[in-house]
């Protein structure tokens, strides 16, 4: 039991800290790419630097990226190597295609950081691209291989062994689409919003050089948008989940007895014991509402699902109440933003604007996270819905407990490391760029 | 040829990509590790410029190969993972440090002594993980893998250290480490300007060549009593005893090309035995993923999978192998001794 535990902090670790950086390399190209265009057209100095520096950043955070990847792709066997018995064929196919995407955007990745005078401006911006499309294909491919546990498809179970298997039919599994869309607009508006957020404070602290200026545009122009459409794909993948996995949008609005007209309780505890949520604002029809639109609507609660199958409620139900609150508050902002721009705001003298991207920067992160734990911890004690049990998909391997401490000491350190390379190559940054002002005047 | 067979010779493909390119790599962080005598700093540069635009890239082609094997042997890889579980862990430990290392000093600022720290660690992570690699390859060929995941009421040493804490495997491990070493000195002599430092990679190019020979010799030693399969398949049959007798022609013709400076013949001739190497331990270990008893067609995922994949492979390709072609004329292309720029 101990060992299940070890081995399941060790996954949820590993994947905690590698969805960072997977998210940081789909989203950040766009901005680069995007401030390349900027100097390209403009001929503004400025935009070459934050391209440059945008890179750097990219380049640090692709590494470990990378390489917290592989570790992933090992984990999968080192820690449950039944799971991948059972579901190598099945679904291993999105795994090979994210290898081949992942392959492009590592080549072009080095093209555009090394090449910027060894090939031509098209072939650079050419690259920056690449880069940006690969890394949107490769989180579309691996979410598509985790909705498969969710929403599993494309098999038949004879005697617990996966016979006639189509793995283009696994691919198109219920929850795939809902999740590609929530993961990648999730990815651009978390990024968004921390670059937007960083450079937002250091305009607060009083640097008003354009620099700031034109990074916070770019990280509004590609987090704000994906921030505003958001809820919609939440809840498109809210009615999902109600459809496939009864239990689990059970435990996330914390949903104890099935019933017509069914509430949505925001924040409180799930009291397992009484089977009664405590301290929660009730707003009444509107789970039925939402998840079937119809506020008559029968919902399955957990007393129509056995005990020993349900998920940790507790952290399913506040991981989501925590996730919307962040999703709905950047939705804000970003409508916010995308207000002042029609109106042609000059957002470094909108302090209270500024003040609420400041806020915003962590939350997509936060979002992105506890999204995961409702997705993860939600879809427990199944390692494949309704097929395998992670208990019985664990290596038969003890002593799990002495590896996850290493790794979880590698992890704190790698982020540590992380943070201080970044601080230093964005925060710094402004001191220089009187230099370019005094460069173009 | 069955598509399960296609598909394990693409998966060898993929390996032996990853060996010749980023092998090279991690032998570029062998010779950091040992840099010494006037031009120190100089040979560290050069490495570093070397592998620098090409290393993530060439680090791909290990995912490449490990999605493959779960894709495509499921039964393979759940059965090598479990008692290979301490190994491949190590593994995974030097592929983050040495990665994640490589970048913190590129980026890392100008400070020389947080240069130096990262570049120790790029440097051992560099050394240890290609041996922990070779181990465990040479566990899962000396048969001990496939035998363990048998008995499962046996002690944890039986079962999670004795089938790689063996003569032979540590042997493979050896060469392993000597051969991506090898690779690593050769291509630098081709990667700086001519002079001193390409001299000093020259004779670290030789040192290691013969290193990988003395290494491949202990393997086959240490493979009499403990991997019979191996011993047959490397020199059981008289096609064997030949295949065997070109690697070590080419292996001499590398040895030779450097020792009267023909450098870009010696290049060839280095990815040529090496790989050599890799395809005679694949041959030796046919018809098997996983010795004693565990064969291609055996652990080989269902035909719908196999047609899929191959499907993606071909498309895969039509992408990849011009990418490919276009970084490494950019970065390793004639004009490769004008500067490669910074970010």
């Amino acid at each position: 039991m101990a060992d299940l535990l070890a081995a399941r902090f060790q996954m949820g670790m590993s994947l905690a800290f590698h969805i960072i950086f997977a998210v940081v390399g789909i989203a950040m190209p766009v901005m680069m790419v995007l401030a390349e265009r900027r100097w390209r057209t403009s001929g503004d100095p400025i935009y070459l630097d934050l391209a440059k520096r945008w890179a750097r950043g990219t380049a640090i955070l692709f590494a470990v990226g990378a390489v917290s990847g592989t570790v992933l792709s090992f984990e999968l066997g080192l820690l449950w190597p039944t799971f991948m018995r059972f579901a190598g064929a099945i679904i291993g196919m999105p795994f090979s295609l994210e290898g081949f995407a992942f392959f492009t955007e590592a080549i072009f990745l080095g093209v555009y950081l090394y090449g910027w005078e060894r090939v031509s401006p098209r072939a650079h911006s050419f690259a920056g691209v690449m880069v940006a499309v690969s890394g949107a294909l490769s989180g579309v491919f691996v979410v598509t291989a985790n909705a498969w546990m969710n929403a599993p498809a494309g098999f038949e179970l004879v005697n617990g062994a996966p016979v006639n298997v189509h793995p283009l039919a696994a691919m198109a599994n219920a929850a795939a689409p809902a999740q590609v869309l929530h993961m990648t607009l999730a990815a651009y508006a978390a990024t968004g919003f921390t670059v937007a957020g960083i450079h937002a404070f250091l305009m607060l602290r009083g640097r008003r050089a354009p620099f700031h200026r034109y990074a916070l545009t770019i990280a509004l122009v590609v987090g704000a948008p994906a921030a505003v459409l958001q809820p919609v794909s939440g809840d498109y993948a809210a009615t999902t989940v109600a459809r496939h996995q009864p239990a689990k949008l059970a435990a996330m609005e914390a949903l104890f007895e099935t019933q017509a007209h069914a509430p949505i309780t925001l924040g409180g505890w799930p009291d397992v014991e009484s089977r009664r949520t405590r301290f929660g604002i009730v707003v009444p029809h509107a789970l039925s509402l939402l998840a079937f639109r119809d506020p008559a609507a029968t919902v399955v609660g957990l007393d129509s699902v056995p005990r020993d199958q349900w998920p940790n409620l507790p952290a399913v139900h506040l991981s989501f109440d925590v996730m919307v609150a962040c999703g709905t508050y950047l939705a804000l902002v970003g409508l916010w933003a995308g207000w002042l721009a029609l109106r042609r705001a000059d957002l470094s003298r909108r302090r209270v604007f500024l003040r609420a991207v400041v806020i915003g920067a962590p939350l997509g992160f936060v979002a992105i996270e506890t999204g995961w734990m409702v997705t993860e911890l939600g879809r427990q004690p199944w390692i494949i819905y309704g097929v395998l049990r992670t208990a019985d998909a664990v290596t038969p391997m003890p002593g799990q407990l002495w590896r996850t401490g290493v790794f979880a000491l590698i992890y704190v350190f790698l982020a540590v490391v992380v943070t201080v390379l970044l601080s230093r190559q964005i925060v710094r940054s402004p001191m220089h760029t009187g230099e370019f002002e005094r460069a173009k005047g | 040829m069955s598509s399960a067979l296609f598909l394990a010779g693409t998966l060898v493909v993929a390996l032996n990509a990853y060996v010749v390119l980023g092998g090279a790599d991690f032998g570029g962080g062998v010779w950091d590790l040992l840099a010494r005598g006037p031009r120190k700093e100089a040979q560290r540069q050069l490495i570093a410029q070397a592998i620098g635009p090409v290393w993530e890239a060439n680090h791909v082609w290990l995912i490449l190969a490990i999605v493959l094997l779960f894709t495509c042997f499921p039964a393979a890889f759940a059965r090598i993972v479990v008692p290979l579980n301490l190994p491949l862990t190590g593994v995974l430990i030097g592929i983050v440090l040495r990665g994640s290392a490589f970048a913190f000093r590129g980026y890392g600022g100008d400070r020389d002594a947080v240069q130096r720290r990262w570049g120790r660690v790029f440097a051992v992570a560099s050394l240890v993980t290609p041996l922990l690699l070779g181990t465990a390859l040479g566990a899962v060929a000396s048969g001990a893998v496939g035998a363990a995941a048998a008995g499962t009421a046996a002690s944890f040493g039986v079962r999670y250290v004795r089938p790689w804490l063996a003569p032979f495997p540590l042997s493979v491990g050896v060469v392993t480490l000597a051969c991506f070493a090898f690779l690593a000195a050769t291509y630098l002599t081709l990667e700086g300007p001519a002079g001193a430092l390409r001299d000093d990679f020259r004779r670290r190019a030789i040192a290691s060549g013969i290193a990988v020979a003395a290494a491949a010799l202990a393997a086959l030693v240490t493979a009499a009593p403990s991997a019979p399969l191996m011993r047959h398949g490397l020199i059981g049959s008289r096609w064997a005893v030949s295949f065997q007798l070109f690697t070590g022609v080419t292996a001499i013709v590398a040895l030779a090309a450097l020792v009267r400076r023909r450098y870009a013949l010696a290049r060839l001739a280095a990815i040529v035995q090496v790989s050599l190497v890799l395809w005679g331990w694949a041959w030796s270990q046919y018809p098997y993923v996983v010795p004693p008893d565990l064969t291609i067609a055996a652990a080989a995922a269902p035909a719908a999978t196999q047609q899929l994949v191959i499907a993606a492979l071909v498309l895969g390709a039509l992408v990849l192998v011009p990418s490919l072609f276009y970084l490494f004329r950019v970065f390793k292309g004639s004009d490769r001794l004008s500067t490669i720029s910074h970010p």
